[in-house]
């Protein structure tokens, strides 16, 4: 019972489509997702990896399929509630809470998700940002910040609902490569501490530092799903990104 | 500590503002004060109930006239039903306020932006109609109302009025204070930036939506109740006029929203100015007012008189107050 628990996947994505009127975004899709795991998400634009993980955060509906999250079907519940169970995610073009300084935008995931006292919270939102080299922009505006530190700020505030699975949406997208190399330290230094990534990257090296296992998506299928040089070595993914 | 030493000081101004006010309806003679004073002070608790669900969750109300005119009406057929009391009046006022507060926040506050709005001032229109065509409370020509004898420690009715829209003021700042500085505050503030991000980030956005259009609904309505001992009449026209909107989301926004005290200062900037040149030009410069002040206010201060008076973000940075 106890040995079926711990190799229990963490998320397990069953059958799941998803469309768009005519469009089928995500035909099918199922995967499972370790404990712990480093998990990247590949494919050309508009193949559906947003859409998987709005589907997984709870944006989405899908038409058909499941999502299980510690053994629990969470495909009927809200954004809130999974967040609640510990699904955070970062979005693909920055959504600070603007009216609000850094630290309060980490004060709403604690608020919300993660409750305790007012006091405490203070403490950890500042570890947190203190985590991700933002301690010294607490008490700035958020929306004073740079392209890099919004970035960041995404994670500290996903990292704020004290997620078991954090989902990063191109965490990376413009910016510049030492920038790259410093978010994704960061994403790994989370990985150790028994957080599971999904990470959406277009940026192939960070993606093959990063990732145990990479899923290539096209056209809302998988094409490809294993070890990062396996993935890239693909006949189809390289087709997928290069065309044929 | 700085909390606790906020809380004092708020609780008592507000022990001696009540004070002030009781003192003046029994020292000054002239009623007209009061019949004035009780104007303004209605419109500060309506920007104050506005800004609840306006101002902290950005869901724009255009429906404060049937909010309103709901509580008038509700107040009218209890007293001419049963005789009730005003208290009693105002707080069934309140019940029904934020009953229609909660159906219509099920019905809209999936709608976003615009289409909230529009949607409530459709609510206010269907509401008025109804009221037109119910014969108890008058319908379309309206209602006279007796007024009861008046109550001990005051010597007429237009004070006790006074008095008693002056505890509502106080009730209704009271809460958006306590909204303000609790976790609700903070996730309506975080769903006005961005909902989906705050849904995302824990935070029960339609839920949250509901309490601030049923607060704000319950507010508004009470805030009407005692309109209708105030003119000893009632008619739907005047009762759900749009004008009860207008002027509710002009004070706050012209005070600015990101604190209770912006709606208190843009009512009684807007509220005194009004009543002024009522007495000294004529009761129909007063739209014009309102829309030219709301005019300036919008390009040359966004954030209303509160983002005038401090700097931005200094409000909720140093700890919230």
């Amino acid at each position: 019972m106890n040995t079926a628990a711990a190799d229990a996947p963490l998320l397990r994505v069953g059958t799941l489509t998803k469309t768009f009127g005519g469009f089928t975004a995500l035909d099918n899709i199922s995967v499972d997702i370790r404990k712990g795991e480093r998990f990247g998400l590949i494919g050309p634009n508009g193949s559906g990896k947003t859409t998987l993980i709005n589907c997984i955060s709870g944006a989405l509906k899908p038409q058909a399929g499941s999502v299980v999250f510690c053994g629990e079907d969470i495909t009927q519940l809200p954004p809130h509630l999974r967040a609640r169970r510990g699904i955070a995610r970062s979005f693909q073009i920055p959504r600070p809470f603007r009216s609000m300084t850094v630290l309060e935008n980490l004060m709403v995931g604690l608020d919300f998700a993660a409750a305790g006292s007012a006091a405490a919270e203070e403490e950890i939102a500042m570890s947190i940002l203190t985590r991700m080299g933002l301690a010294s922009k607490a008490g700035a505006a958020s929306d004073t910040l740079s392209q890099v530190e919004l970035r960041k700020m995404e994670l500290a505030r996903a990292m704020a609902v004290r997620p078991k699975l954090l989902i990063s949406d191109e965490a990376m997208a413009g910016l510049s490569s030492s920038e790259v190399d410093e978010v994704l330290d960061l994403l790994i230094s989370l990985g150790e501490e028994d957080i599971t990534i999904i990470m959406i990257e277009h940026i192939m090296q960070a993606v093959m530092r990063f990732s145990e296992r990479v899923m290539c998506l096209d056209a809302g299928k998988i094409i490809a799903l294993g070890a990062p040089a396996e993935v890239m070595a693909n006949k189809r993914v390289q087709e997928a990104y290069l065309g044929t | 500590m700085n909390k606790r030493n906020h809380s004092i000081a708020f609780w008592a101004a507000v022990v001696v503002f009540l004070v002030a006010v009781l003192s003046m309806t029994q020292i000054v003679r002239n009623e007209y004060p009061f019949f004035a004073g009780y104007v303004i002070l209605q419109f500060i608790a309506l920007a104050v109930a506005w800004s609840i669900l306006g101002g902290y969750a950005g869901y724009v109300n255009f429906g404060t006239n049937a909010f309103f005119g709901v509580g008038v009406y509700t107040a009218v057929a209890l007293f001419k039903a049963t005789g009730a009391p005003l208290a009693v009046q105002i707080a069934a006022a309140a019940v029904v306020g934020m009953t229609l507060g909660f159906g219509v926040g099920l019905l809209t506050l999936r709608m976003r932006g615009i289409f909230f709005s529009i949607a409530t001032i459709a609510l206010a229109i269907i509401i008025e109609t109804f009221v037109m065509n119910w014969r108890f409370v008058g319908g379309a020509a309206g209602i006279q109302i007796q007024r009861p004898p008046v109550m001990a420690p005051f010597d007429s009715y237009v004070k006790m009025l006074f008095f008693v829209q002056a505890i509502l003021v106080v009730i209704a700042i009271a809460i958006a204070r306590y909204i303000q500085n609790s976790r609700i505050g903070r996730g309506l503030q975080a769903l006005r930036d961005d909902e989906l991000a705050a849904e995302c980030t824990g935070v029960p956005t339609l839920k949250l939506k509901l309490i601030a259009c049923m607060i704000s609904g319950a507010l508004i309505s009470a805030a009407g109740a005692p309109a209708a001992m105030y003119l000893q009449y009632a008619d739907p026209s005047s009762a759900f006029n749009l004008s009860y909107s207008v002027s509710a989301l002009a004070m706050a926004l012209i005070g600015g929203t990101a604190h209770w005290i912006g709606p208190v200062l843009g009512a009684i900037l807007l509220g005194s100015t009004q009543q002024l040149l009522a007495v000294t030009i004529s009761s129909e410069v007063n739209v014009l007012v309102l829309g030219i002040m709301l005019v300036l206010f919008v390009v040359g201060a966004p954030k209303g008189i509160i983002g005038l008076l401090r700097p931005r973000y200094r409000l909720r940075a140093g700890g919230k107050q």
